[in-house]
C-alpha cells in the first residue's frame, strides 16, 4: 500500500456488520459483538465508550487482526483486513490497557525490538528513538534500564512512542490511561493529542471515561453489550437525548441512552474478557 | 513525536518518509530484519537473565559430571570405563544441546504469554515463519555456546575414548538433526495455542518421552519390545546412533546413512509440518479468543 492509496481512500477504518460470539460454558455463546457498523475518517479520533465487558476490547481485536469475527467486513485503507492480514498491519498499532513490554528489557531494546518486527532497522529506529523519547520528555539517560522500574504511567508513554516509531497511519487505542493516577493520565491524554496534531494518524479510542472521551474525540459511539447503540459528535448525543433547552452531560447521555449509569452497567456488563477467560481455561 | 525546535521534518513527514519506504520495501527485507530482531531480543533477555544462566549451565555442568563418574564407577579395564564415560557423556551433551533446541521453540508461545506481549507479536506484520525461524537461530546458536561450555569444563574431569573420533562427522549428523528438532518443536509451539492452559505442560511430556525413548543413556535394545519402536520416530535416537558411531568408532559420515536418511526426512517434513500446523493454530486461537489478552 502507498502513500497515495492510503490517502486516496475513503475511510481509514470502515466496520460493517461485524458479529463475534464468544462459546460461554457447555452449551451457550454470549454475543460479544452484534452487527457493529462504522467509519473512521483519515485523520479522525473516535471514541468507543462502554462499560467493562461491553465489547470494546473485542471491536480493536477485531480491527487489529488478533480476533477473527464470525461475519461482517473490516476494511482497513479500503482493504480487507480479514482477508489480507498482511497488507494492513505494516499501517497501525495498537496501545492496550496493559503496555506490553519484555519488562527485564530495557525501553530502548523493546523499542529496537518492536521496530523491528514492522521492518525499521536500527539505522533509521535508533535516531527516531531518541528524538521519540526526549519528545515525550523522558530522560534519556533512563533508556537502558529495565522496563519495570519505569512508572505505568511512563510505560504507556513508550507504548505510543514505540507505535509512533512504525509510523502508523491507524492508532487503536484500548483503554491507554486506565488504571493510571491523574497526573500520568493527563500526560499520556496530551501525548495523544499531539500525536493527533503531529501525525496525521486516524485513531480509535475505546475508553469508559466520558471526560476522556470528550476530550480527545472527534465522535463518541456509545457500546452495550456488543451492540453501538449510537454515534455522534459529543454536541450531537447531547442534541439527540436532550429535552426542551436541558443540554445534558455525557454522562447523563450514556445513561438516558442504556437505561443505566456506567458504574451499574460495570456491574451488570457481560465482560468479553471473562467470556475469553473462560475459553482460555478450557 | 513532535520535533525537536528546529527540527527540519514535522512527525506527519517522518510518517510519510516512512510508509513511502515501506511500500518499496521488498518483504523478504522485511522478514530478515524481523528475524534478527528475534534473535537479537532472545539475546537480550539472557543477558537478562545471565545470573540464572549462570545457574542453569552450573547445574547442566554438574548434571553431566554425575553422570560421567557413574561411568567411571561402572569400573573395568581403563580402556571400558573411557568408552563408557564417553558414550554416556555424547549422550548428555548432544541430549543437552537438542533438548535446548526443543524446549526454545516449544515455548516460543509461552514465553510471549508470560511476558504479555503475545498480541503485540502477533498483530505486527512479521510472519509467524519469520519468528520461528528467528526462535530456531537463536536456539541452535545459544545451544552451540553453552554445550561448548560446557565440554571445556568436562574435559578437565576424564578420560575419553577419542583416539579415532571423527569430529567433522558428528558435527554433520548434529547439524542436520538440528533442523529435524527444530521442525520437532515448531509442532510442538502450536501446543500453547491450542490450550493456553494446559499446552505447555503437553511439550513437556513430549520432551520427556523423546528423553526415555532416543536411548541417551543406554541403547534402546534395553527398552521393553513393544517401547523400542518408538525410537525409530525420535530425530535424538537418529542423532545419538550416527554421533557416537563417528566419535567413539571414527565412522565417516558416508557410512552413516541409515542414520542420516532418516534425519533428513524428518527435516523435511517437520519445519513445514510444524509452519503449517502453527498457522492453522494461530487461526484456531483467533477465532475462539485463545490469544492472551495482555498486550
Amino acid at each position: 500500500m502507498t502513500l497515495e492509496q492510503i490517502q486516496g481512500a475513503r475511510h481509514a477504518l470502515e466496520l460493517r456488520n461485524i458479529e463475534k460470539k464468544f462459546k460461554k460454558g457447555r452449551k451457550g455463546f454470549a454475543n460479544a459483538l452484534n452487527s457493529v457498523s462504522l467509519t473512521l475518517g483519515r485523520g479522525e479520533v473516535v471514541g468507543i465508550l462502554g462499560p467493562n465487558g461491553s465489547g470494546k476490547s473485542t471491536l480493536i481485536r477485531v480491527v487489529s487482526t488478533l480476533t477473527l469475527p464470525d461475519a461482517g467486513v473490516v476494511e482497513v485503507f479500503g482493504i480487507d483486513a480479514v482477508k489480507r492480514p498482511k497488507e494492513v498491519q505494516r499501517y497501525m498499532n495498537r496501545v492496550s490497557v496493559e503496555a506490553s513490554f519484555f519488562k527485564k528489557l530495557s525501553s530502548m531494546e523493546n523499542l529496537i525490538f518492536g521496530a523491528k518486527l514492522y521492518g525499521v532497522s536500527d539505522r533509521e529506529s535508533k535516531p527516531r528513538i531518541r528524538e521519540i523519547l526526549e519528545g515525550i520528555g523522558f530522560d534519556y539517560q533512563r533508556v537502558g534500564e529495565p522496563m519495570e522500574h519505569l512508572s505505568r504511567g511512563m510505560q504507556q508513554k513508550i507504548a505510543l512512542a514505540r507505535a509512533l516509531l512504525t509510523s502508523p497511519m491507524l492508532m487503536l487505542l484500548d483503554e491507554p490511561t486506565t488504571g493510571l493516577d491523574p497526573r500520568s493520565k493527563k500526560d499520556v491524554q496530551t501525548l495523544i493529542q499531539r500525536i493527533r496534531a503531529d501525525h496525521e494518524s486516524s485513531i480509535l479510542l475505546c475508553t469508559h471515561d466520558m471526560a476522556e472521551a470528550e476530550e480527545l474525540c472527534d465522535r463518541i459511539g456509545i457500546l452495550l453489550s456488543g451492540k453501538l447503540i449510537a454515534i455522534d459528535t459529543a454536541e450531537g448525543l447531547k442534541r439527540q437525548f436532550g429535552t426542551g433547552d436541558h443540554v445534558p452531560t455525557l454522562e447523563q447521555v450514556f445513561m438516558l441512552a442504556t437505561g443505566t449509569s456506567l458504574e451499574d452497567a460495570e456491574f451488570a456488563g457481560d465482560d468479553d474478557s471473562s467470556v475469553e477467560d473462560e475459553v482460555r481455561a478450557a | 513525536m513532535c520535533p525537536p525546535e528546529g527540527s527540519a521534518r514535522t512527525g506527519k513527514e517522518v510518517n510519510h518518509a516512512r510508509i513511502e519506504r515501506a511500500a518499496h520495501q521488498t518483504g523478504w527485507m522485511r522478514e530478515l530484519i524481523a528475524i534478527w530482531g528475534y534473535a537479537q531480543r532472545n539475546y537480550y533477555l539472557t543477558k537478562r537473565y545471565f545470573m540464572w544462566e549462570v545457574v542453569w549451565l552450573v547445574y547442566s555442568t554438574m548434571n553431566a559430571l554425575t553422570i560421567g563418574f557413574i561411568g567411571v564407577g561402572l569400573g573395568g579395564s581403563p580402556e571400558n570405563t573411557a568408552r563408557t564415560t564417553t558414550f554416556l557423556l555424547i549422550g548428555t551433551m548432544v541430549w543437552s544441546y537438542l533438548s535446548m533446541i526443543f524446549d526454545l521453540l516449544s515455548e516460543t508461545v509461552s514465553w510471549e504469554r508470560w511476558e504479555g506481549t503475545i498480541e503485540y507479536t502477533f498483530m505486527s506484520p512479521a510472519s509467524r515463519t519469520t519468528q520461528l525461524v528467528g526462535m530456531g537461530i537463536y536456539a541452535i546458536v545459544y545451544g552451540m555456546a553453552r554445550v561448548i561450555v560446557m565440554l571445556v569444563a568436562i574435559s578437565f574431569f576424564f578420560d575419553l575414548s577419542l583416539a579415532s573420533a571423527n569430529y567433522l562427522g558428528a558435527a554433520g549428523i548434529l547439524a542436520i538433526c538440528s533442523i529435524s528438532l527444530v521442525g520437532f518443536g515448531m509442532v510442538a509451539a502450536v501446543m500453547p495455542l491450542l490450550s493456553p492452559e494446559k499446552g505447555q505442560q503437553v511439550t513437556s511430556i513430549v520432551t520427556a518421552v523423546l528423553l526415555l525413548i532416543s536411548g541417551i543413556y543406554y541403547s534402546v535394545d534395553v527398552l521393553p519390545g513393544w517401547m523400542q519402536p518408538l525410537a525409530s520416530i525420535s530425530p535424538v535416537y537418529y542423532a545419538l546412533n550416527g554421533i557416537r558411531n563417528t566419535l567413539l568408532e571414527g565412522a565417516s559420515f558416508d557410512s552413516q546413512w541409515n542414520n542420516i536418511w532418516p534425519l533428513l526426512i524428518m527435516g523435511l517434513i517437520f519445519p513445514p509440518l510444524g509452519l503449517w500446523l502453527f498457522q492453522r493454530g494461530e487461526h484456531f486461537a483467533k477465532r475462539t479468543g485463545r490469544l492472551k489478552r495482555a498486550g
